[in-house]
């Protein structure tokens, strides 16, 4: 009855660890972390920690955040999550300019790429729109009602998108669902005319992208799935281009225990003006570079950079427009055997500027945390603290996934079990 | 004998399955978990398992022939029944989410076929849950009718989003019918006649037909005639609520 547990009243919430969130303002100006209900946010320009400044009721999440993003125009910026709390902040001033209560919690956040409309997913698969006109700058608006855009019946949806040329709304979820809908000229009357769904996947998709380039301005969709692939779309037919299967890349073929032989892809980041996908992987020190052949529609494995030494398994990741930096993020919130709650490591690779055809195989590397931008500083303000104890961060990614398993992965009744759970049932006796 | 005779869940006279023998639950909660399999896309739905006669093995080459009804939350099926023979080119398909319920619609369908040779191999059955489920059955456009009878009422204010016809889910039908495809629902419950018809009449993409149109349509008729919950309620002498509405394009 999972469903039926989760229209109730949600999930159990004691084995929820949300993971560690990254966004990246599109010019760089900022960069933002969310760890548990933490928003941590550093001024790349002015080089200094930003405090955030929430009036609107008093405080900052009070519970996981779940969701981060800057909108396309750099002016917008919401946070959202399990506290059914949507905030949406300026980023000149970093100021909370709204704070939008959702009946249920918070999955997942777009901006329009016009940044007139905020769109959010709410546990039981329904997606809200709310207008934000009248704001320029750091002018107030008043608070507004969201109202219903769509819904998918009774599913977690894991990731909202819009599309490049801003005519398509996506909306991905657990049920291995991709929706891909006309955005219409009024969202608040509801967002009728589906164009597609893409269909293919078979665990619950975990995050969507588009790639893009000059020639190719409409974009692909590419999006990642428990199922362990990445796979490349056609949204306006929905039709399936490719897959590429990343388990081998992942080194998780070579497992003897044929669970641990799928790990989920947890993000997926497109590096602008190129045909380059970064991906995270449940189980990988490292991210996996896929390339796209927007012309053959095929998308294949072009690098994995691996990441020595450290532990760290990229929870989230986060780039901008030209600044050739993919930023990565690790850690969890609700460690319960942890003194430290709220950790996170920051990490970046370097190098996604050229488009020589070999630079992938010699352009990527990580930096060491003296060569990251405003190197100590930027880092004790997202981390939290500058160095940790190695094993805190495999602690975290195991109990992420386990969690992700609980909240997304449909449970397999054994046959027995599911003739036992049966046997209760007054359908199954056969009146005499 | 037969191997059907000398089962006793199949009548002997009549050769068809016992309904007494697949009694259900009245009401199933379609949110509750579901263990069956749902076909990836509706590319993975296998026909020769549906209407063997029509595609006699998986691997042929797609005939084009694709299912164009739709009758949701068939229950036993008598609806199908009937217009399997009223349009026997059209190929059909029952969805319902009780397990016993669409076996026995499955048996009464196979027990048709070996009675009446030729006959009955345009219709089948799915368990499945039709408000999670119809994107991976139905392409964009592909349906030219869909059934709503005698749905499931959840009177509570709070269930009234477990009702097959919402605001939400006629956003999925309009996808899956074709421009001009009909959508028929009847209930004997007055309140939800009244929300089935509020919710097509405010949808953007539904246009009611008008009653000339309606007497016009052979199928009219059946709607309070040929499932067995409309039969009920007709020896009953309930009255019934009728919404029968026309897929439009968007006015953008
Ligand atoms: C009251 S009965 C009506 C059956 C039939 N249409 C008739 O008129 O006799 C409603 C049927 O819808 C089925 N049903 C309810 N929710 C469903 C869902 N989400 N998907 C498929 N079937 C569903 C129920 O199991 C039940 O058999």
């Amino acid at each position: 009855m999972e469903d039926a547990a989760m229209e109730n009243g949600e999930t159990n919430k004691d084995s929820e660890v949300a993971p560690a969130l990254i966004a990246v303002h599109p010019t760089q100006n900022s960069v933002a972390v969310a760890v548990g209900s933490d928003l941590r946010v550093f001024d790349l320009l002015g080089g200094c920690a930003v405090s955030l400044v929430d009036d609107s009721d008093g405080s900052l999440h009070k519970d996981s955040i779940r969701a981060i993003r800057y909108g396309a125009n750099g002016k917008l910026f919401v946070s959202a999550g399990d506290d059914k709390l949507v905030k949406i902040w300026s980023t000149e001033s970093w100021r909370c300019i709204s704070s939008l209560c959702s009946e249920k919690r918070v999955s997942a956040v777009a901006i329009s790429n016009d940044g007139s409309y905020v769109c959010f997913a709410d546990k039981f698969g329904v997606v809200w729109v709310v207008v934000v006109d009248g704001f320029n700058g750091d002018q107030d608006f008043v608070n507004k009602k969201a109202a219903p855009l769509l819904s998918h019946y009774c599913s977690i949806i894991t990731s909202l998108e819009f599309s490049p040329d801003g005519r398509f709304f996506l909306s991905a979820d657990r049920d291995s669902k991709i929706r891909v809908t006309v955005f219409p000229k009024k969202p608040l009357d509801g967002a009728h005319e589906i164009q597609s769904f893409s269909l293919g996947h078979t665990e619950f998709v975990s995050c969507l992208a588009f790639v893009c380039t000059h020639e190719c301005p409409q974009g692909f969709l590419v999006s990642g799935s428990g199922d362990s692939t990445v796979r490349l779309w056609d949204i306006s037919s929905g039709s399936l281009l490719d897959t590429c299967d990343i388990r081998e890349k992942a080194g998780l073929l070579e497992s003897k225990e044929i669970e641990d032989r799928y790990a989920a892809v947890t993000d997926l980041c497109t590096i602008p003006d190129s045909t380059l996908v970064a991906v995270a992987v449940q189980s990988l020190q490292g991210i996996i570079l896929l390339s796209c052949d927007l012309s053959a529609q095929t998308l294949y494995v072009a690098k994995v950079v691996s990441i020595k030494g450290d532990a760290f398994i990229p929870t989230s990741l986060g780039t901008s427009f030209s600044s050739g930096l993919l930023w990565m993020v690790t850690g969890a919130s609700n460690l319960h055997d942890s003194q430290h709650p709220c950790l996170s490591r920051v990490k970046v690779i370097s190098g996604f500027k050229e488009s020589s055809p070999d630079f992938v195989q010699h352009g990527p590397i990580v930096l060491e945390d003296d060569e990251i931008p405003r190197s100590e500083k930027l880092l004790e303000k997202l981390q939290g603290r500058v160095s940790f104890d190695k094993n805190y961060f495999l602690t975290a990614a195991e109990a992420l996934k386990t969690s992700m398993s609980n909240l997304l992965i449909k449970k397999q009744y054994s046959t027995e079990k599911r003739e036992f759970r049966k046997r209760g049932r007054n359908d199954k006796k056969i009146k005499k | 004998m037969s191997e059907k005779e000398a089962n006793p869940t199949f009548s002997k006279s009549t050769g068809l399955p016992r309904k007494r023998f697949y009694r259900a639950r009245a009401h199933s909660n379609p949110l509750s978990d579901s263990h069956f399999p749902v076909p990836i896309s509706p590319g993975h739905v296998d026909y020769s398992l549906h209407y063997p006669q029509h595609f006699p093995s998986s691997d042929q080459v797609d005939s084009g022939k694709k299912i164009q009804f739709a009758d949701i939350g068939c229950g036993f099926g008598g609806l199908l029944i009937s217009l399997s023979t009223l349009f026997p080119e059209t190929l059909m398909i029952g969805m319902e989410l009780r397990d016993k319920v669409t076996e026995y619609v499955k048996e009464r369908i196979l027990a048709l076929r070996v009675t009446n040779p030729g006959q009955y191999q345009n219709i089948s059955v799915v368990r499945t849950n039709s408000m999670k489920y119809i994107p991976n059955y139905f392409e964009k456009g592909q349906l030219s009718k869909m059934f709503f009878l005698f749905p499931d009422p959840h009177f509570k204010e709070k269930n009234h989003r477990r009702r097959v016809i919402s605001p939400f889910l006629l956003d999925e039908y309009a996808y899956v019918l074709e421009v001009g495809g009909i959508i028929y629902t009847i209930t004997d419950v007055e309140e939800l006649g009244d929300w089935m018809k509020a919710c097509l009449e405010n949808h953007p993409m539904f246009e009611a037909l008008t009653d000339e149109e309606l007497k016009a349509d052979p199928v009219t008729k059946l709607l309070s005639s040929a499932t067995e919950e409309g039969q009920k309620v007709d020896r009953n002498g309930g009255q019934t609520f009728r919404a029968v509405y026309r897929r439009v394009a968007p006015s953008l």
